[in-house]
Parts: structure tokens; sequence; C-alpha cells
């Protein structure tokens, strides 16, 4: 039974759909479009000469080991921050559900970290965990830990995802909330009478009932870290020590902006659409099953 | 009323725009903020007061990658400034770039402005100079590494102050004397690659790429990978593994460090100067950059580092005519002499060095003289005249990784140069392609 709206004739709704159509073309098709034709050139940086090279700037990607290694570092990267932030999320909005007294204050502090921007998150990380000045990694050599993440590459990588992670949990939270007060009272009253503890309750009701808020999110988070957390990798590591933290949308930076490799870096342009792409036709192809709506 | 407000205001506007526009404006995009962007401000200030027929527009862009690329997009797009400051790494970008650039040889010929190319300093010019003698670009800001040198620190430490620290042999000797009298961190550094590798290469006379460094050609390869960098790399690598040298980043970020008095020894910028005196609570001293007693030919010269300005092409004569002016003006010894000794910037020309030390700052400032000493010291070879290699912003993003494996204690000096110079010429090779 679904519900459908017709419209009499087609210029109402050609009106309505166009503001959107004209915003994603000028703003999602051309530059995506320019980007897989640029990848086909070598050009110098100033635009007054271009080679064409067919694929050779793919060609050139995908025999270059590092290139390579920023593909398990993103993947690493991704599912780091997606599970960190779902995982934090999920367990403040539970908590916050069970919430009646204070909870307004307590909500409303959780959304504070998603109006700081990456960039600026990775600021604040970067001095609590400075090796010199940061109040952690003073605390942390009190206790006898030497911490150093300009030179240690798992703590560079813990540092950049516990950043990006941060200010993403806020934004989770609101969602899982939403979902948790979403389902009805009556049914976990059932189960409670029933016998059901609460995890098993969590476990067997609450969470299928969640599943679509979860599968929204890890979608919503899985794109974030591909692209967003340029500026906290930006401000706290610059891709370091050595290739640590470099992630795949860090790396088309490095050679567009700093290596002015335009060729190089729009082909990393158009490599990175397609595994987003394929990220989310596979997640909507077989995670989308098993969710309940 | 709403109506005759708005009409006045836009009447104000029009009769502001045309009387500014009765002189003609010339476009500055730099990348100095702080206080070397107020004394940029200031030249600029005494230019436009100085005279009645140009206006320089001084705009900062950010950093100087920011900056670099902004006059590339603006280029593309056909809005670039006339006078572009680009970082020393950025040199063979812009050399290679012939149709965006009007070298300041020519700018200065066509605009009959004061200019005497034999008045600039050799070991400066020679790095924004074509092999023919021709000056492309106009050497702004100069800097050479040198060695900070925290008195008390060697006190604390029961070491003599005066130590003699001209050789890496004694530097060593020295770091361990410090590591056992206590001292938590005896040697940090800024730049890296700039001190330890482009530096120490120029300095020994031994090549950092072929083909003279890349002036002779664009199908330069990397060879900083010989006995003599291995030697001093693994050196730091094994005093990094002891905690003789301490590493803070890609950066400056040892410069907090020192200042801080946490530091006995760091190789850093003679621009760090200023920074030094202003926030050091401590006894402080410069001397010349260590060199290894045994190599062939050391100490022979340090490069530089900093920036140059650029002209770029697609203006108006009138508009160059003005340009010439003002460089002009910026080379003049009382402009370059202030800027010398407000900064710790080498000055650009012979004359405001002479003049510098005819005021007598040398004496009241000692170690102020040493950076140009250390860069005059010898005439220039083809291993010390500089570097224009393409890419090398991102050529020394991956010395900066390989350097870190090092200092991790993963990979031995050897293999990290070896890795470093593969890699840098698969850079280099693209550059090339790019370019011919």
């Amino acid at each position: 039974m679904e519900k459908r709206v017709t419209f009499k004739g087609w210029l109402l709704p050609i009106c309505l759909l166009l503001p959107q159509v004209i915003v994603t073309a000028v703003f999602f098709f051309y530059p995506a479009g320019q980007a897989v034709w640029q990848s086909l050139f070598i050009p110098d940086p100033f635009g007054l000469k271009s080679q064409f090279v067919g694929l050779g700037n793919f060609e050139f990607l995908l025999g270059d080991p590092y290139y390579r290694a920023a593909f398990t570092t993103t993947a690493v990267f991704s599912i780091l921050v997606t599970v960190a932030s779902l995982g934090m999320a999920l367990f403040l909005a539970v908590l916050a559900d069970r919430l009646i007294k204070g909870s307004g204050v307590y909500r409303t502090l959780l959304i504070w970290p998603y109006a700081v921007a990456p960039a600026v998150a990775g600021v604040l990380w970067l001095f609590m965990f400075n090796t010199r000045v940061g109040v952690v990694s003073w605390y942390l050599g009190i206790l006898g830990y030497d911490w150093n993440h300009v030179l240690n590459e798992a703590e560079a990588m813990g540092l950049v995802v516990a950043a990006s992670s941060w200010g993403r949990v806020s934004y989770n939270f609101l969602f899982f909330l939403a979902g948790l007060q979403a389902i009805p009272k009556s049914v976990i009253e059932a189960a409670a009478i029933d016998g059901a503890r609460f995890w098993t309750r969590f476990r067997t009701i609450v969470f299928p009932l969640l599943s679509p808020t979860t599968f929204f999110l890890l979608v919503v988070n899985i794109v974030y870290a591909f692209f967003e957390t340029f500026g906290v990798i930006h401000t706290i590591t610059s891709g370091g020590p050595q290739q640590a933290t470099t992630i795949l949308v860090y790396k088309v930076f490095a050679d567009g902006f700093v290596g002015q490799d335009l060729g190089s870096s729009a082909a990393q342009s158009v490599i990175l659409l397609v595994v987003v792409g394929l990220l989310t036709v596979i997640q909507f192809k077989f995670i989308e099953r098993r969710v309940h709506y | 009323m709403k109506f005759k407000s708005l009409s006045l205001a836009l009447a104000s506007t029009i009769a502001f725009t045309s009387t500014a526009y009765a002189q003609t404006e010339i476009q500055w995009w730099h990348a100095f903020t702080g206080r070397l962007g107020d004394l940029l401000a200031e030249q600029v200030e005494q230019f436009n007061t100085s005279q009645d027929d140009y206006t320089i527009v001084a705009s900062h862009k950010g950093n100087y990658s920011e900056t670099l690329n902004a006059g590339i997009a603006a280029f593309r797009a056909g809005e670039q400034p006339h006078i572009l400051m680009v970082f020393e790494v950025g040199t063979a970008t812009m050399m290679a770039a012939g149709g965006a650039i009007k070298p300041v040889y020519e700018v200065m010929a066509e605009g009959g402005a004061a200019f005497d190319s034999d008045g600039y300093m050799g070991a400066v010019k020679g790095y924004y100079t074509t092999t023919e003698g021709d000056m492309l670009s106009l050497p702004y800001n100069s800097s050479t590494p040198v060695l900070y040198v925290n008195r008390n620190a060697f006190a604390d430490a029961g070491l003599d102050p005066d130590t003699d620290l001209s050789t890496w042999q004694n530097v060593d000797a020295a770091l361990t004397a410090l590591k056992e009298g206590g001292s938590t961190c005896p040697l940090t550094t800024a730049w890296q690659s700039w001190v330890h590798l482009e530096n120490m290469s120029a300095y020994h006379n031994v090549p950092f790429a072929t083909k003279d460094n890349g002036f002779a050609g664009l199908d330069t390869e990397l060879a900083f990978n010989g006995p003599v960098q291995v030697q001093h790399v693994q050196m730091m690598g094994d005093w990094a593994a002891d905690g003789r040298f301490i590493y803070a980043g890609r950066r400056n970020e040892g410069g907090a460090n020192f200042r801080a008095g946490e530091c006995a020894l760091f190789t850093e910028s003679s621009a760090g100067y200023a920074g030094v005196k202003a926030e050091a609570q401590f006894d402080f001293e410069i001397r010349p950059l260590p060199y290894w007693d045994g190599v062939d030919g050391a100490p022979q010269n340090t490069i530089i580092g900093g920036s140059s300005l650029w002209v770029l092409s697609g203006h108006e004569s009138e508009e160059y005519k003005g340009v010439s002016e003002f460089l002009s003006f910026l080379s003049t010894s009382d402009i370059q002499s202030k800027w010398h000794q407000n900064t710790g910037y080498l000055p650009i020309t012979i004359a405001a060095a002479e003049q510098t030390k005819a005021e007598g700052f040398y004496d009241e400032n000692p170690g102020t003289e040493i950076a140009g000493m250390q860069m005059t010291a010898n005439a220039p070879t083809p291993n010390s005249k500089g570097l224009r290699l393409g890419s090398f912003d991102q050529i020394r993003g991956i010395i900066d990784e390989e350097l870190e494996a090092v200092w991790a204690g993963d990979k031995t000096a050897q293999a990290a140069l070896d890795s470093a110079v593969e890699r840098g010429n698969v850079l280099l090779r693209r550059f090339e392609q790019a370019n011919q």
C-alpha cells in the first residue's frame, strides 16, 4: 500500500525540482565532470600547457605503493572513527534516554561539540596532547608514559581518530536519542514484565528497532571520515609521522596544492568518488536488507 | 529617505574610487603576519607616501604554500597580482612557468628605475638568477641556518659555555656531556630537511641533486644519499635514540622548546634571532653551523631559505613601471639594513651589509653577522649555489617522512635516504613531464 502523490501536468513538479537539480548540477556534476576531464591530462600549474595522457595518471597512482598504503590507512581510520563515534553516541543516548531529571541540560551540553569546526577541534586536541605544553601529555608523563605523537605512528592515529570522533558524537547522539524516544514504551514494558533484563531488552528490541537510524548514521559517518576529517589531519599531523595518518583525501590535497600536480590530484578525486560511491551501494544493497523500518 | 541615502553612499563611493584611481594601483600578495607583516606594511607605507604616482596594495594570502596557490589560481582566472611572494622552494615552479612571469631584469630594464644587479649579494642572488646571470625574481627575505646556544644550559650541565662547537665531532662530545649532566634536551632543530640535508650538502660541497642541483636542467635527479649525508643523518639518528637529539616537528616547533630554555642547542634559521631575543630568559649566543671535520672542502658556504618577489605577466606597462620603482625602493640600503637588523634576515645588497656594519649594529648584537659571513665565506660552487627542483615543497614532505623513520628508529639513515631519493625522483619526473 504505497502512498502516491500525483500532480496534474508537468509544470509544477518541474518547478519544484528545478532548484535542487540546478544546485546539484552546478556544485556537483560540473566540478565532478571537470575532475574526470582533468584526470586525463598532466597540466602545468599555471594552466599554460597540458598534455593528454589518457589513463596515465591512474596507472601512475596505482603503481605507487604509498598511494596503495593510503587506502589501508583510510580504511583503518574510517572504521575507527565510525565505530568510536557511533558507539560512544549510542552509549550516551541510552543513558540520556533513561534520565528523567536534568536531561535537558545533559543533552544540550552533549550537543555543543558539534558546533566546533573540524580544524578548530584539531587545534584543541593538539593543545591537550602537545608533547611539550599539552595538559594530557603532561599528566601522562607523571604516570610514566612518554606521549609522543610526533614520532609514534599509533599515537598519532589514535589522536586524529579521537579528535575526529569527538565532534561527531554529538551529531550521532541527537539521532540516536530521537530514535530511542520513538520506540514505543509499551513494547519495552511488555518485555520487562516478561522478565527480560536491560541487556536482553536492548539486544532483542531496542537495537533492532533503532536499526534505520544506525544505518543512516553509518553511511553519513563513513562519508564524514572520508572527507570532512581533512581539517583535523591537517592541523594535528599533516599526514605524519611518516605516512601514518595520510588518508586519501589528505593526499588529494598534498599532491594538488603542495605538489601542484593537478593531474594526479584530479585522478585521485575520481578514484575517491568511485570508492565512496561503491561503499554506499554496498551498504544499501547488503546492510539495508537487515534493517527493519 | 532610504533611496536618498543609498544614492548618496553610491555617489560618495564613486567619488572616492575615482580619486584613488588617479594613482596606479599595484597589487602585492604576500605571506607575512605578525611582526614581519607589520614591518612589511611599514615598507609599503613608506613607499606610498614617498611618491604620488603609484599605490602599493599589500594583501596577506596565508602561509607560503597558500600564497603560491592563491597566485596560481588567480593567474588561471586572469586576476593575478603584479607582485607575488614565493618561497625559495617554489622557485623551480615559477621558473618553469615562462609565460606567467615577467623576469625582474626585464621589468627593471623597461621601467628604467635604478638597478644594479652586481650590487646584490652573490650567494643570495644566485638562487634566483639564470645561468646566464639574469635575475628572474627579487630576493626579499633570505636567511641561512645557524647554531643557537643556550649558555645557561651548558653551565647547568657542568660544561664550559665557550666549548668549541665548530665541528659536529665536538658537538657530539658536547651532547653526550650535556645528557650526562642532566639535560633533557641537548639538541633540537627546526626545518630538518633545510638544515640537515640541503644546507648540510652545500656546506660540505657535495651535491644534493645532479645537474648542479637542478640549475642545469629539468632532468635532474636527487643525490642526497651520499656518504656525507648518510653519516650525518645516522649520527642524528643515534642521538635521537638515546635522547641527545629531541625531534619536535617538521617546521619550527622546536623553537618553543629552545626559547623556553629547555634545550641547550638549536639549529634554526638566522631569522629566528628576533624571536629568541624577545623571549629567551637566559644567556644565548649564535655560532656558525657546525661541519664535519675531515670532509674535503668543508666548510664551503650555506645556502638561503626565505622568499623572493616574482612579477607576474599580463599587466600594463605603466603598472610595470611602478613595480620597477617599488623593487628599486626595496633594494635601497636604508630599507635593507633596517630589515636585516630588525628581523635577522640577510641584507640582500652589499651596501646594506656595509651600512649595518658602519652603524655598529654587529658590535652591539654579537652573532648577527655570522649568517652573512657563513654565506659569503667562499665563492659558491655548483653544489652550494642553491637548489632548483620541481615539486620541491612535496619532496621536502617526503624527506620529512623518511627522516622521521630514522628518528623513530624504524630505518637506518642509508635506507631512509635511499627511499627518499627514489620517491623524490618520481616527483621530479612528473614535474619534468608537466613542463617539457
